[in-house]
């Protein structure tokens, strides 16, 4: 019952059944499918369903994703794999150029169901060209929908729903996921789009968080249960539609909210969520709300600098306690510059 | 040493210091991987084995005013364009003495002492910079040339051909140099381009192409000494394709079942650029074994000290994550 699977099986999962389902749906990327099947997450997908729904693509990412936005106005249902976001910003003409827009300009007479997988780097020397988090430009384009899913269930979940949508979806895979377990249904299932999860309960403040964040916010929140401190843990699991009202309702309970995003500060999708609280419910705010984000710098390569520049759980940790007013250390204070934190897990020997 | 080269030149082309630029940067990535797989090198590291003659020979064509840019398989490069080992492998090991402090690895270096304008992990994205660079030379007039480099996956990228088109609209300055190793990571040749004759994509822009053997540093030179005249003389551009190949996997996690051990062993054993030249220094211009051997003891140390040197070189202080991020300069 309770099958616990790696988070590149569920996407391999959710690839398979979508698949299997839909004779419409055909997967396309560099690498989709190769040796290296992204990151095994199309593992086996071409020997079941062979060259004709699989599709290696050539180094044209601009021009691919128009054709494949031209063939889904006439019927196909395609999966584009990026193996990094940065790849996927030589095609953002053809998706919010057009892809966002179509349903609204022609009268909702053409449907886009183009899903984007953008597979997000972190670590081992991914550096600036490899590791962005954008998805807070996305959120920002009316007509596309953002998706960043956290947990191995929510990675199938969400990516079969994503596959299903009629719309454009930007679906955001962070890399150090695929490593991670948990607790994944076989078969069909969705996780519907636009509502967040509420993953832990409390009342002393409410943390939200997405992507890869959420499972360190997860491991903080238990940390914080071992001290006594109950929290809600929310995750917002898409960014774009985002229904707010399970936010709403958590800090007029709690009035202290902690947001993490695993992008750089400005201008970022926390502001968002701040913004709506002040908007809608100014008044249950006991404190100035928190971010936790990457600093407004490109990401470095070296161990020794990418050591600092990922927050961690002690960072989530401590901006809970500073909002109920203990006092906490840098959580930088014992980390070097040689520890290994550039990894997913200590298993890890690389390369990525 | 120059001085007992004179008597091993090939035109212009000095054949001994091409056995040396050529072993240096075989030897450097062989001592590379040695150090990515001991783990004091971490992150993208994409070996330049197999191709040393291709950009040994084009910098012998190279003048002091020239450019050069490329991918992020770039350490060949940065080597034969004359930036210190010692620097690239600290860089490499994500050290504060390499020259992008540790900041951008092995993808991502640059230096404007040598006019090498990087490594970039964006494929095809250089080539409309080198464009650019070209442009920049025909407007202040300084003869300069840029040699762009690109790999047989690249040339699918649309923006080289908008590239083409401004370059010989506007006879800019600029060699493109396709480096076709026959793959494009995983994928070969065959299954990415609809076309192989890669050196006849220019053609619809009025630009000039032919395609040389890249595994005989003289063959390389040869080729291109018409290339780079017509480009030195403000005909516009020209594209090189020079067929070589790649020895080892696409960056360090490749798992090369993509191809077959014979097939680069075949490569290996019969068209290896070193063994070539060795073998034709030797037969040819008679040149003693230990002539080559002293250059196989000073490359040794070269590389051995780059490695002691990148090692003791610091790690990058945290606050290096906040400078840099704009230019401070006030006066241009
Ligand atoms: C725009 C973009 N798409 C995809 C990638 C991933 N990628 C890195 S290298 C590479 C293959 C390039 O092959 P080629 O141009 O032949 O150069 P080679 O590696 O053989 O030197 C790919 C697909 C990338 N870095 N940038
Ligand atoms: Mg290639």
């Amino acid at each position: 019952m309770n099958r616990k699977i790696l988070g590149r099986e569920a996407v391999q999962e959710a690839l398979d059944v979508s698949l299997q389902r839909d004779k419409d749906v055909i997967l396309i990327g560099q690498g989709v499918p190769d040796a290296t099947q992204t990151y095994g997450t199309t593992a086996g997908l071409v020997d079941k369903y062979g060259t004709d729904r699989v599709y290696e693509m050539p180094l044209s990412e601009s021009a691919m994703a128009g054709v494949m936005l031209g063939a889904s106005l006439v019927g196909a249902r395609p999966v584009m794999t990026f193996a990094r976001l940065e790849f996927f910003l030589l095609a953002i003409d053809p998706i919010i150029n057009q892809a966002a827009k179509w349903c609204y300009m022609f009268n909702a007479q053409t449907h886009v169901p183009m899903t984007l997988r953008l597979i997000i780097g972190r670590g081992w020397g991914q550096g600036a060209q490899h590791s962005q988090s954008l998805h807070s430009w996305f959120a920002h384009i009316p007509g596309l929908k953002v998706v960043l899913p956290a947990t191995p269930y929510d990675l199938k979940g969400l990516l079969i729903a994503s596959i299903e949508d009629p719309n454009p979806v930007i679906f955001i895979e962070h890399r150090w996921l695929h490593y991670n377990h948990g607790h994944v249904p076989e078969g069909y299932y969705k996780t519907p789009l636009g509502i967040p999860n509420l993953i832990r309960k409390g009342d002393k403040a409410t943390v939200v968080s997405s992507g890869y964040m959420t499972i360190e916010s997860i491991k903080a929140v238990n940390n914080l249960n071992k001290q006594g401190i109950e929290v809600d843990l929310i995750d917002l699991r898409t960014l774009s539609p985002l229904d707010d009202t399970i936010i709403l309702e958590s800090v007029k309970k709690t009035g202290n909210l902690v947001v993490c995003d695993h992008a750089s500060l400005t201008g970022g999708f926390s502001s968002e969520i701040i913004t709506r609280v002040c908007e809608k419910s100014f008044g249950s705010l006991k404190n100035s709300p928190i971010r936790i984000s990457l600093p407004d710098s490109p990401t470095p390569t070296t161990r020794g600098l990418a050591n600092y520049f990922y927050p961690t759980v002690k960072h989530i940790e401590n901006a809970v306690k500073s909002l109920l007013g203990i006092k906490t250390e840098d959580p930088f204070k014992d980390i070097k510059p040689t520890d290994k934190l550039d990894i997913p897990d200590q298993s890890f020997k690389g390369p990525f | 040493m120059a001085e007992n080269n004179k008597n091993v030149l090939y035109k212009d082309l000095n054949l001994l210091k091409s056995y040396r630029d050529m072993l240096l940067i075989r030897r450097f990535e062989e001592k590379s991987g040695q150090l990515y797989g001991m783990g004091l090198i971490a992150g993208f590291c994409h070996l330049y084995i197999g191709q040393e003659a291709v950009v040994v020979a084009l910098q012998a064509l190279s003048k002091p005013k020239d450019s050069v840019i490329t991918a992020y398989r770039d350490h060949g490069h940065m080597l034969a364009c004359g930036m210190d080992a010692n620097s690239v492998m600290a860089e490499l090991m994500g050290r504060f003495d390499g020259p992008s402090k540790g900041k951008g690895g092995s993808m991502h270096m640059f230096s404007r002492e040598k006019n090498f304008y990087g490594g970039h992990g964006i494929v095809g994205a250089q080539v409309p910079l080198g464009t650019g660079i070209a442009f920049a030379h025909q407007y202040n007039e300084d003869k300069g040339i840029c040699f762009t480099y690109m790999g047989d996956g690249a040339c699918n990228q649309g923006q080289v051909y908008e590239a083409y088109n401004m370059a010989s609209l506007w006879k800019l300055p600029v060699l493109y140099i396709i480096e076709n190793n026959k793959y494009s990571m995983g994928t070969s040749e065959k299954r990415h381009s609809a076309s192989d004759a890669l050196y006849k994509r220019g053609a619809a822009w009025n630009i000039p192409g032919k395609a040389i053997d890249g595994m005989n540093v003289i063959k390389v030179y040869e080729g291109a000494l018409e290339a780079v005249e017509y480009v030195r003389s403000g005909k516009g551009p020209y594209v090189l394709e020079i067929h070589t190949y790649r020895y080892r996997g696409h960056s360090m996690s490749d798992p090369a079942n993509y191809r077959t051990k014979e097939e680069v062993k075949g490569v290996k054993n019969q068209y290896d650029p070193l063994i070539t030249l060795k073998n034709i220094l030797i037969e040819e211009y008679k040149v003693k074994e230990e002539r080559l051997k002293t250059i196989e003891k000073e490359i040794k140390e070269v590389v051995n000290d780059s490695a002691i040197f990148a090692q003791e070189s610091p790690e990058p202080k945290a606050v290096e994550l906040y400078t840099d991020i704009y230019n401070q300069d006030t006066v241009y």
